[in-house]
């Protein structure tokens, strides 16, 4: 038996079954993404003076995240009126760029959360904090960092800080009393920046592989039902804009402000 | 088999896309693709200007995060020209999402504060 509007729209209201189950299930997107939305507000407005970190994250890496999700948006909607207009090759060029923007989209991302796991704080059993990126000769006896000194754990909180720039410090495992990576365990701060850019990315992934299988395996339905194949194509599209929409708000909140 | 069909194949007649209104349309999506990068760099910049207070600089840039916003869910997503049916969905979305914010800033408001650090 043959389910009624799968390609074809409703007369009443105009829309064929996945465009309407895509828009229900953004709206419950929406929702998710507005909880931790709202989780954030509360985290920063609550936080102590002085201790809610700005530009700890590379702001040229997330305006070219920001750049390569907008252009692979432009590259979706395209790669859908191409259908539109019967060019299955266009479709499938657009479509192919949108891949490699994800692939890039993922690629930055892991740099930064790399960078973000090699970040150490070390708490000396003198009193001071050492603060760097972990080095590759670091061993069981000695932690090697490139970083600073500070006085205080506040003093830790403002700016991005380039530490291959900084000297190289070298401590003793027996002097260390406490060490942490950026990690979401950190703080507050990383937790919730994790969580936000996690789940996005989680997102990004998703929406990728199902783009990549309505490109690759699934492209002969273009051949067999090219209505059906270009209604996949704008539902997946859906998708993409919103996981470029959510990063549009997180750039500025997470990198800027 | 040939890579290309009839537009109007995909194109159903019952469709909202006319052929001619994609056609024009490509031209637009390319237009609001440009203004969202630029929407971007103007973000970036206003986040290195100190309009007075980190409140204005908020607030600038989520004005900036709102306006890209609108372009992409009102263009790409096709949004300012969809159907009763789509618009009757989202304004559930839209409540709750409002009441969500409000009762978080409403939380804030009175009391029962906790310094997290």
């Amino acid at each position: 038996m043959e389910i009624p509007y799968a390609v074809k729209p409703r007369p009443d209201t105009g829309l064929y079954n996945a465009k309407l189950g895509i828009w229900l299930f953004l709206a419950s997107e929406v929702m998710l993404f507005g909880a931790l939305f709202s989780s954030y507000i509360l985290l920063r407005v609550n936080a102590e003076e002085g201790t809610w970190p700005h530009h700890w994250l590379n702001i040229w890496l997330g305006m070219t995240n920001t750049i390569v999700l907008i252009l692979s948006s432009v590259t979706v909607v395209l790669s859908w009126a191409s259908l539109k207009m019967g060019n299955f090759k266009r479709y499938k060029f657009y479509q192919g760029i949108t891949l490699l923007c994800a692939l890039a989209f993922l690629g930055i991302k892991s740099f930064e959360y790399h960078d973000k796991f090699m970040h150490y704080e070390v708490h000396l059993k003198d009193g001071r904090i050492a603060d760097g990126h972990k080095q590759a000769d670091s061993t069981d006896k000695i932690l090697v960092l490139r970083g600073r000194y500070v006085a205080d754990h506040k003093d830790l909180m403002e700016g991005e800080v380039h530490h291959e720039e900084e000297p190289r410090i070298e401590i003793p495992m027996d002097q260390i009393a406490t060490m942490e990576n950026y990690g979401p365990w950190h703080n507050t701060y990383t937790a919730i920046y994790f969580t936000l850019t996690g789940l996005h990315a989680l997102h990004v992934i998703g929406g990728a592989i199902v783009i990549f299988f309505i490109w690759g395996p699934l492209a002969k339905v273009w051949h067999e039902d090219p209505e059906r194949y270009t209604n996949r194509v704008e539902v997946s599209g859906l998708f993409w804009h919103f996981v470029d929409l959510v990063w549009i708000f997180l750039f500025p909140v997470l990198y800027l402000l | 088999m040939s890579d290309t069909h009839q537009p109007s194949a995909a194109a159903g007649a019952a469709d909202e896309h006319s052929l001619e209104d994609v056609r024009k349309h490509v031209r637009t999506y390319i237009i609001i693709g440009i203004a969202l990068m630029a929407g971007t760099l103007l973000t970036v910049w206003a986040s290195l200007i100190d309009f007075g207070s980190r409140e204005y600089n908020i607030a600038i840039a989520l004005l900036i995060a709102s306006v890209k916003g609108f372009l992409v869910v009102g263009f790409f997503m096709h949004l300012i020209s969809e159907k009763k049916m789509i618009y009757s969905v989202l304004v559930f979305t839209v409540f709750f999402f409002i009441a969500l914010m409000f009762l978080t800033l409403w939380s804030m408001a009175h009391g029962s504060i906790i310094h997290i650090r």
